[in-house]
């Protein structure tokens, strides 16, 4: 599909007169995968309709880089929702841009499924865009948040704390052995005292896997 | 607000004033269960369940509540009783079973499906003919459900009870219940029976049953059976649930249901193939 050829379906999002045919539009607009779509697929967040949210989603996420500072400087005039949304998109999103964003969400977002997200994303951010002197620091943060999110309230916030915990000791460079330490010493403490087996269970596996990689 | 209208929300677990119980110690939510506030009698119940506060003086009070009669809506409910029940059950003393037993003859239906439900979570198989005779109305005095389709019991709870209390004998008073015009009543008798099931082939049956109506129109229905398929763990769900359009949470919640099960059967740190695969699905879901 080309650029021209896009008009209708971003009108098919305008026009929507029903949660169905918004839903129904978006998913359209999603899968043209072109950047010009990215302005309407922001706003579409900002509905209240969280199956088109979802959509959205996922259509920035597919678009990937492009949609990052559209999204970064929309972010202050977000309502929550869209704002849940948008930190949704730039943790699927990866880029390194979104970290203080995604640092922010999960220290300090009231919903779990952003605090969720958040962590997750912190884990697969792609950090080989950093030059060496961002790298330290920027890890160092993603580091301390997600340390801090293996204590939140929330079984699933630990679980994603752990995933994200698993993505970031794989991405250390071999310099930095002191902080994979302090994940090994952090994911023995939750493999035996965290309260859910599901949690335990996860971080079994976080450990089993980082043994085979470092082996 | 009228009285059916603050019957119906009254039956919820939570209460809405929560800042009253903000400074409550063990003792003063023992206190005021016995005292003259039926604001405080209410949230005191919910509180002393909430906080896993299984002091005898607490069970013995919790006990006496469930047959309280200061505290009555306008449509006949009984919200302290229900608080009393459901934290009965929480607090897993047994010495409650007769007491609640008992209440299984309240006249208010919100009282009778959280005694069974708390029945359910103490696991005395006393509790099984009484479900039963309740399963087949015949326990006089019980009112209806206030609101449509105004059932004449809570079914669903008394099924599930029965199927996790092995009452393997209640079987076929559950087996009609797979026809009930209400689809939530449905769901709970295939849960049931899944769990009473004598062969694991037999089980899989209903199990299946459940999967199928992950694809149900109403969304509702579609997060009843995510949390029915998570109760019993039925692995074979695990790709279905993660495909299933509804909230990622309940998704993950279902799944946890099922990697849990799983886990049973394994020593930690051991991981089986199949437990692998759930966390896979629920990686995917974050």
């Amino acid at each position: 599909m080309n650029s021209s050829s896009i008009h209708p379906l971003i009108q098919a999002v305008d026009g929507a007169d029903s949660g169905a045919s918004l839903l129904a539009a978006v998913e359209a607009l999603a899968a043209a995968r072109l950047e010009a779509s990215i302005p309407t697929l922001i706003a579409v967040l900002g509905y209240n309709n969280p199956g088109a949210a979802v959509a959205a989603v996922d259509g920035l996420v597919a678009l990937g880089e492009p949609a990052v500072r559209p999204l970064l400087d929309k972010l202050d005039g977000y309502n929550y929702g869209a704002r849940a949304w948008a930190v949704r998109a730039l943790a699927g999103i990866g880029d390194p841009r979104g970290l203080d964003i995604l640092v922010d969400a999960l220290q300090s977002d009231f919903a779990m499924s952003v605090r969720r997200a958040a962590a997750r994303g912190l884990g697969t951010l792609h950090w080989h865009r950093l030059s060496p002197e961002e790298l330290e620091p920027s890890q160092g943060q993603a580091l301390d948040a997600l340390l801090q999110g293996t204590q939140d309230p929330e079984w699933i916030v630990r679980y994603a704390a752990v995933v994200g915990l698993q993505g970031l000791a794989a991405a250390l460079p071999e310099t930095q052995s002191q902080r994979l330490t302090e994940i090994q010493i952090q994911l023995q403490t939750l493999a035996q005292e965290d309260e859910h087996l599901t949690v335990q269970a996860r971080t079994w596996l976080a450990q089993q896997q980082l043994q085979i990689a470092t082996n | 607000m009228s009285a059916m209208n603050s019957d119906a929300l009254s039956h919820l677990a939570e209460p809405d004033n929560p800042q009253a119980g903000g400074h409550l110690t063990p003792a003063q939510a023992i206190a005021n269960l016995q005292g003259q506030d039926l604001g405080l009698r209410v949230y005191a119940a919910w509180w002393l369940g909430r906080f896993r506060v299984s002091l005898p003086e607490a069970i013995d009070q919790l006990i006496i509540a469930l047959e309280d009669e200061a505290d009555q809506t306008g449509a006949g409910g009984y919200p302290l009783r229900r608080n009393a029940a459901r934290a009965l059950g929480k607090l897993g003393d047994c010495r409650a079973v007769p007491a609640l037993i008992q209440a299984l003859s309240c006249s208010d239906f919100y009282v009778r499906e959280a005694v069974a439900q708390a029945l359910e979570m103490l696991g005395d198989a006393a509790s099984i003919p009484p479900l039963m005779a309740l399963l087949q109305n015949q326990i006089p005095g019980t009112l209806p459900a206030p609101e449509p389709p105004h059932l004449e019991q809570p079914f669903d709870a008394i099924l599930e009870a029965l199927g996790t209390l092995k009452a393997t004998e209640a079987a076929p008073l559950i087996h009609p219940f797979l026809n009930h015009e209400v689809p939530r009543v449905r769901f709970s008798a295939a849960r049931s029976l899944y769990q009473l099931a004598p062969t694991e082939a037999a089980a899989q049956s209903f199990g299946d049953q459940l999967i199928q109506e992950l694809n149900n129109d109403d969304l509702q229905l579609r997060r009843a059976v995510l949390a029915d398929l998570g109760a019993i763990g039925y692995l074979p769900a695990a790709e279905a649930i993660a495909q299933t359009l509804a909230e990622n949470s309940l998704k993950l919640i279902a799944l946890k249901g099922l990697l849990e099960k799983q886990l049973q059967g394994s020593t930690p740190p051991q991981l089986s193939k199949a437990a692998i695969q759930v966390m896979d699905l629920m990686d995917e879901l974050l």
